[in-house]
């Protein structure tokens, strides 16, 4: 069914007794084409472009738990495509056109708010790297505006200009970004993927990766064997443990990253607002809780919780920004875990597994990445090429020494 | 997590820093295959769940290097020794 104002009217005269599952519960089939393992957000729109831009029909997303429990579930529903290396811009920049047509594709509102995401700065150098960020966003077609104190303060009135250490000096504000519904991206890519034939397969952990002279036969799951001509690894925090079924070591460690959501409160937050001092982000719900998040933990783990001196460290940073949360009340917290690449950077290539592609390292950025990422890994395994804008993200860069590290870390995945 | 750090006794870790898989064994350069070895040394990571044995440094505490071996999947610290331990045995 084609959800419409009329679906919605004539639902509710019914009783909104009517309403029948948004995709169906498929038991899997002894063989597919492609099986996409992981059906996190890049995994469902992974298979829905598959289907719908390259006709592969017979495609199923085999996902251990269930549709959106895993980190698509779990973001702070932030997209922006502020980035600066010529690698990432023109990806992340495809990726927020897809989101600006999102709904109207996929026939579900996912609730895409272009309401702004504002970096602030604080200090002069700031001020540089900022400059130099938006005129590299520029050069690349992407809108970047840089705003005064003045232009600030009319936007957001509460922030604590004057702070003694950390004074805000100013802004890169990206009009375009925003923050989009994450649950219902799930839920949509899985729909429109169900509607053009994707079985959608939950409840069926992936136990192997099946090889036959070195090309892959098909996966081991909890729901026996499935065959497939190519599998598609998109199972974002767990990529090491599935590509090591297939003897595999990635540049990758698993990390875990905690989100916060107070108590609903009246419209006070206009847009996105991140901290230049510290780590620390925060927008508003629709419903009125401010969600906000900062730092990794920073140690491996597999645990979806994090520790309490990370807590504080976020809400310290809330505080130096915007001293009125701390009145606010605290309703949730929760972790997800991620793949933190050694360079910061996803990858999107084929293994040296042959029918084997990978889809990982994703770090804490990959939310926004989700259509371009499907859109991309669909590319690749459709056609067995990369896609234009995600030629950087090779599986050989980090030996090769073409590493796309954004922000000039080095190879620690906790500082990314 | 609380580390126990043979030198000052069980501390908070936000006291250490962290720098990961301690198994890592840095490759001989004067090998033959040393350019292949050292990007997986630098770059490639077992990454498991479950025990993990891996290095802390106590950068507000005695500022030792420690071996600290940890459960990934439940955070739980089974135990902690000074890297110079190691390097004796
Ligand atoms: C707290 C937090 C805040 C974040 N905030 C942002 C943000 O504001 N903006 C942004 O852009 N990004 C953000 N991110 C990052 C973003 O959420 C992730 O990069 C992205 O969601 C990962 O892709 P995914 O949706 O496919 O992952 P997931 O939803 O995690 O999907 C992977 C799936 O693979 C499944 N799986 C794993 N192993 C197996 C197996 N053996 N067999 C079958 N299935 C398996 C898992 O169950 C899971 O459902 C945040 C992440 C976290 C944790
Ligand atoms: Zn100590």
């Amino acid at each position: 069914m084609r959800y419409s104002i009329l679906s919605v009217l004539g639902h509710a005269l019914a009783g909104n007794r009517r309403w029948t599952p948004a995709w169906r519960d498929a038991a899997p089939q002894p063989h597919y084409d492609v099986v996409i393992v992981g059906g996190g957000g890049h995994g469902l729109a992974t298979a829905y472009y598959l289907a719908k831009v390259h006709g592969v029909r017979r495609v199923a997303v085999v996902e251990k738990g269930y549709i959106g429990g895993g980190n698509v579930g779990r973001n702070t529903t932030i997209i922006r495509s502020n980035y600066l290396l010529p690698g990432n811009i023109p990806f992340y920049e495809w990726s927020l056109k897809l989101w600006e047509g999102l709904e109207q594709d996929i026939n579900y509102n996912a609730m895409v708010s272009q309401r702004g995401v504002l970096n602030l700065y604080h200090s002069d150098a700031q001020r540089d790297a900022f400059v130099r960020r938006g005129n590299a966003m520029r050069l690349h077609g992407v809108d970047a505006e840089l705003l005064d104190v003045a232009a600030i303060r009319r936007l957001a009135p509460f922030l604590d200009f004057d702070n003694a250490r950390f004074p805000i000096r100013g802004g890169l504000l990206q009009r375009r970004g925003g923050t989009v519904r994450h649950d219902a991206v799930a839920w949509g890519y899985a729909r429109a993927a169900d509607r053009l034939g994707v079985d959608i397969v939950q409840n069926c952990e992936v136990t192997g990766i099946r090889c036959d002279h070195g090309r892959v036969a098909g996966v081991e799951t909890t729901r026996g064997f499935i065959g497939a001509g190519r599998v598609g690894l998109a199972c974002a925090g767990n990529s090491s443990r599935v590509a090591a079924m297939a003897g595999l070591r990635l540049p990758i460690e698993s990390h875990v990253l905690q989100a916060f959501v107070s108590e609903a409160l009246k419209p006070v937050i206009p847009c996105v607002i991140t901290f230049g001092a510290g780590h620390f982000y925060v927008s508003q719900s629709d419903k009125g809780g401010l969600v906000f998040g900062g730092d990794i933990d920073g140690y491996n783990s597999y645990a979806q919780r994090g520790n309490l001196p990370t807590v504080e460290d976020v809400c310290e940073g809330g505080m130096a920004l915007m001293p009125f949360i701390g009145r606010v009340r605290l309703l949730r917290s929760w972790g997800g875990i991620m793949d933190m690449s050694m360079d910061g950077s996803p990858i999107i290539d084929r293994t040296p597994v042959d029918g084997l592609y990978l889809n990982a390292g994703w770090c804490y950025g990959g939310f926004k990445a989700t259509p371009a990422s499907g859109w991309c890994f669909a590319h690749l395994l459709a056609r067995d090429e990369p896609h234009p804008v995600a030629t950087a993200y090779r599986l050989d860069r980090f030996a090769a020494g073409r590493l796309v590290d954004e922000k000039g870390q080095g190879p620690h995945p906790n500082r990314h | 997590m609380r580390i126990p750090c043979p030198h000052c006794g069980s501390r908070g870790h936000e006291e250490f820093a962290y720098y990961g898989d301690a198994s890592l064994v840095r490759p001989d350069p004067a090998t033959a295959d040393a350019e292949q070895a050292f990007a997986e040394f630098v770059y490639l990571r077992d990454n498991p769940a479950g025990p993990h044995r891996e290095l802390w440094y106590h950068a507000q505490g005695c500022q030792s290097w420690l071996v600290v071996e940890r459960d990934t999947l439940t955070h739980e610290i089974r135990g902690a020794a000074d890297v110079r331990s190691r390097a004796s045995t």
